[in-house]
């Protein structure tokens, strides 16, 4: 490890891209990097930040953060692990993890853990149904939340009713409520989530030491769950595909116009596109609030803000139909298929007492796998793409009283300086004045706008600082596919003759070579084309239509149970995770071939 | 063909597991192997009733046998002498004609009326697993035999090699009796591998019994299991089939026949083959397909040698040429990975309880 020590920058050597001097002044004053962070290891948050942060969206990192470390810190009372901090340099999140190491401190947090997280596995299909009772509970909470209009003279029932407020304070009160009910979601998010990796983590050290060869992907597969919601929105589209069949309609989805035309078109047509825009409305709430992205960015829109991507998916859908190819997912033979290969690991155990503890910590990960599956779509699909779309009516607000350019330079602020920009609109409809804001902003986030464009050309270092001894952090093995072996990985410079080679983590089998196309964007998903290799910095769970059509995925960052390998297994497509660097050294348009038994990239030309 | 010569061949249709005593581990395994519908190149041991006889025939008094009794465990020099004595006596006899009858009426089967074909022929040793393991080596393997009397001459050598030095020794050293000295001779139909290696159903590294390991090379299989080349190495989940770890090596020389002295001889691996894997796809799959089964068959883990060659209709087929019992991670005492706990989730408090990392 010691000859690795020096391998990556300190954060103090990171120096600005030229052109974005102030950047800075975009994010809160505790992200930046202080003089005692260089004795601390750090690494890129790739996987969940690949872009630039714009202000606002900062707080997709502060409040993530604050609900995690929550309760590992302090609810549960993990042993060996604290919570995590996070750095902004240059745009980027930056992240680490604080272990505990003192023995003493270990057995004092176990005590205090298994207590609580023994109640919490205990207890666990009960406390989830009340969980998502909950979480539907706070997603209409949001969807309910009316932003004020501030018109020019109040509604009259704030007469008739003896309400007594008048709209401003609502202006207040709606956006803290909308800033709360996101600092809760993800509360909720980390209630179960790192419970749910630490019984993947047991059963996967258990499968590692019982069967030292076994890959990384074949565990996965025995824990995976079939009927995951993660699914379904690509059943929905299937759904919407046979329906478009049935009604010999397919020909007008398949015909390249924007979903705006082709719906009015078949509004016109009478009951047929009728029927089949009533299947979409019902279809679009909520399976279509899949965001492009992870719920990460204000800009990841979903298919439902943007249903060409759906449009286009129902459309091959429809095509495979007329073709005579099934589209069926077959669930039945999925199912068949786990329980063989769990069945075959199992009798190659090599005693009654092996098999015991398989049964044991399997059933376990079967027992809290269905939250850690769908979990994401209640949170950073279903809740963040309405809550992103609420804050969207306060950015309009804002524009409306020409304090902001346009609705979305509303994320250029920080969520801080939202409150006060709105605060001083309620002012001045009060006032009855206009507000400085007019002046005042514009040219900031001009400016703002400017230097974000101008980071996206930055590439971030995987890592900063020393390597730590070990690092045995069930989150970072799991999401992030962070290892001592990765992190040496990273540090070594390409060996010689095999600069053409790029090393991951074999998420889904196969072997398939193609074209690449390097997309560093979530929203660009619709330039893959057909028999295409996807590059990108992190794959998305909700690119699932779009997998359909290409040969294989790499990805720079991500370990073997990210939701993006799941779907890819799904699909049947190759994927290697995990490589680190593949947008930087793969180029549009070079062949590569994917091997994702092997986990190895190789540049063809 | 059935038994000849009362007893003197057996045609590995006719051979299982359970006669090693009469033709050895070696042909034992093969019969089974065919009798399980496993390809293996078609061959006939002469069974150890045969090499009885002939010692019989060429030695009645048992000097033979006293002799090598009389011997010192240590006495290198003397063990040296009186083998070669013996081997040269052995080197020098006739072939009964009984025995040398049914051994050219074996041979004429396999060459099946097309010519002089080409055949390996081996010692197949009677001892038990652990003691064949060591005594492997000391045996002769005579490859690319043709002709009957060539044949019936191999035969006759496998025998002396019971008579090597190292071999005389290594008795002397286990105490082994020299009266219950047995061994059969496999004859066999050559295969001439386009390519050819190892597989194990369980890792040799790890000991891992759900993977299964391959190693191939080009040419003849004695180049892998000689160690002159680095193979091709992959590695396959026994469950799923995926490949887990392929490596393709740089493979710079091959063995192939030697067809004018017989034998083989190595040669260079022309420039574009070397560091091209000499297994597809669908070739490594059907190699742990059969891999599997014969693991089944046994019911423990194997150590195959395997070979694919043309079978004359522009494709090819894949030979078992030996499978034996994995032996090195068999006799290892394996740790159990865990045990059951009180409840299911006492495993996650012992592995986030600190408890360090085996």
């Amino acid at each position: 490890m010691s000859a690795n020590a020096r391998a990556f920058l300190l954060p103090s050597e990171i120096r600005d891209v030229p052109g974005t001097e102030g950047w800075e002044s975009m994010y809160p004053y505790f992200t930046r990097f202080r003089p005692e962070d260089d004795k601390v290891f750090w690494f890129y948050n790739a996987m969940h930040f690949p872009e630039p942060m714009p202000a606002f969206d900062v707080l997709t990192a502060e409040i993530p953060y604050q609900g995690l470390g929550a309760f590992t810190t302090r609810v549960f009372s993990f042993p060996t692990t604290l919570g995590i901090d996070h750095r902004i340099v240059n745009g980027r999140v930056y992240i680490t993890a604080y272990p505990v190491t003192d023995p003493s401190e270990i057995g004092r947090r176990l005590a205090l853990f298994q207590e609580r997280a023994g109640f919490y596995y205990q207890n666990w299909n009960r406390l989830y149904d009340e969980w998502k009772q909950r979480m539907l509970a706070l997603i209409k909470e949001v969807e309910d939340i009316k932003v004020p209009t501030l018109p020019e003279f109040d509604d009259i029932e704030v007469v008739t009713s003896g309400r007594g407020i008048g709209q401003n304070h609502y202006v207040r009160e709606t956006y803290h409520r909308c800033v709360e009910a996101f600092s809760k979601m993800w509360h909720y998010h980390f209630e179960f989530l790192m419970l749910g990796y630490g019984a993947y983590l047991v059963f996967f050290e258990f499968c590692k030491k019982a069967f030292p060869e076994i890959a990384d992907q074949t565990v996965a597969r025995m824990v995976a769950g079939i009927d995951v919601f993660m699914f379904r929105p690509d059943e929905e589209l299937k759904t919407l595909a046979r329906l478009a069949v049935e009604l010999g309609l397919d020909g007008k989805l398949g015909d390249g116009s924007n979903p705006a035309d082709i719906m009015s078109a078949l509004e016109q047509m009478g009951e047929p596109g009728r029927k089949w825009l009533d299947a979409l409305e019902k279809a679009r709430h909520p399976w279509f609030l899949m965001s492009t992205g992870d719920g990460f960015y204000h800009h990841h829109r979903s298919w439902n803000d943007d249903l060409s991507i759906p449009f286009s998916a129902i459309a091959r859908y429809a095509e495979m139909l007329k073709a005579g190819k099934s589209i069926e997912r077959p669930t039945a033979a999925l199912k068949k298929e786990r329980e063989r290969i769990i069945a075959e690991y199992r009798a190659l155990l090599s005693s009654d007492e092996e098999r015991g503890a398989f049964d044991q910590m399997l059933g376990l990960c079967h027992l809290v796998f269905p939250f850690v599956e769908d979990h994401k779509f209640y949170c950073e699909h279903w809740f963040t793409t309405i809550w992103f779309n609420k804050l969207r009516e306060f950015g309009a607000l804002l524009a409306r009283w020409g304090v902001i350019a346009e609705t979305d330079d509303f994320f250029h602020l920080h969520h801080t300086e939202a409150d006060l920009a709105l605060q001083e609109v309620s002012l001045a409809w009060a006032a009855g004045s206009a507000p400085a804001g007019r002046g005042y902003w514009k040219p900031i986030l001009t400016e703002r706008k400017r230097i974000w464009e101008k980071l996206k050309e930055w590439s971030p270092p995987p890592a900063l600082g020393p390597i730590p001894e070990d690092i045995a952090d069930p989150a970072l093995q799991m999401l992030w596919g962070i290892t001592s072996e990765t992190l040496a990985a990273w540090a070594r410079k390409p060996d010689a003759g095999h600069e053409h080679e790029l090393h991951g983590f074999a998420a889904s089998p196969g072997i398939a070579e193609g074209v690449a196309r390097v997309l560093m964007n979530a929203n660009d998903i619709g330039q893959m084309q057909d028999g295409e290799i996807l590059i990108c910095p992190v794959t998305n769970p909700s690119w699932g239509p779009v997998f359909g059509k290409i040969r294989a995925t790499v990805s720079d960052i991500g370990g073997t149970m990210s939701h993006a390998a799941i779907v890819a297994r799904e699909y049947g497509m190759p994927a290697v995770v995990g490589t680190g660097g593949a947008t930087k050294r793969i180029k549009t348009g070079q062949r590569v071939r994917v091997d994702g038994n092997s986990g190895v990239v190789t540049i063809l030309s | 063909m059935t038994q000849t010569g009362a007893g003197v061949t057996l045609n590995f249709r006719d051979v299982g597991v359970a006669d090693r005593p009469t033709v050895g581990g070696k042909g034992a395994s093969l019969g089974e192997l065919t009798r399980a519908g496993i390809r293996v190149p078609p061959g006939f041991v002469v069974s150890t009733a045969a090499f009885e006889r002939f010692l019989a025939e060429i030695d009645p008094q048992g000097s033979i046998r006293r002799a090598i009794e009389g011997l010192g465990v240590g006495d290198l020099p003397v063990i040296a002498k009186v083998a070669e004595g013996v081997r040269a006596r052995i080197a020098g006899a006739p072939m009964p004609d009984d025995l040398a009858q049914a051994i050219l009426a074996g041979y004429a089967d396999l060459c099946a009326g097309a010519g002089d074909e080409p055949v390996a022929v081996r010692s197949s040793a009677t001892s038990e697993d652990g003691a064949e393991a060591s005594f492997a080596g000391l045996q002769d393997t005579y490859l690319w035999i043709r002709g009957g009397e060539r044949v019936l001459h191999a035969v006759r050598d496998c025998w002396a090699s019971l008579y090597s030095a190292e071999s005389v020794s290594y008795r002397l050293r286990l105490k082994l009796p020299e009266g219950g000295l047995a061994m059969g001779v496999v004859v066999q139909r050559m295969v001439n591998s386009r390519c050819s290696g190892v597989m194990f159903t369980r890792s040799p590294l790890t000991g891992d019994r759900s993977v299964i390991a391959i190693e191939s090379s080009w040419g003849l299989g004695s180049s892998v299991v000689s160690g002159v080349v680095t193979p091709d190495k992959y590695v396959l989940s026994k469950v799923t089939g995926e490949i887990v770890k392929r490596t393709v090596s740089h493979k710079t020389v091959e063995h192939v026949p030697d067809l004018a002295a017989g034998g083989v001889r190595e040669i260079p691996v022309p420039e574009e083959r070397r560091d091209a894997p000499c297994l597809d796809e669908a070739q490594i799959a059907e190699l742990a397909g059969i891999g599997k089964r014969v693991e089944a068959h046994y019911r423990c883990p194997q150590d195959i040698e395997w070979a694919f060659a043309p079978d004359g209709d522009g494709g090819e087929r894949l030979y078992l040429l030996q499978s034996r019992p994995e032996t090195i991670w068999a006799n290892k005492e394996a740790k159990p990975a865990a045990a059951p706990k009180a409840n299911a989730y006492a495993h996650v408090f012992a592995l986030l309880g600190g408890a360090k990392k085996s």
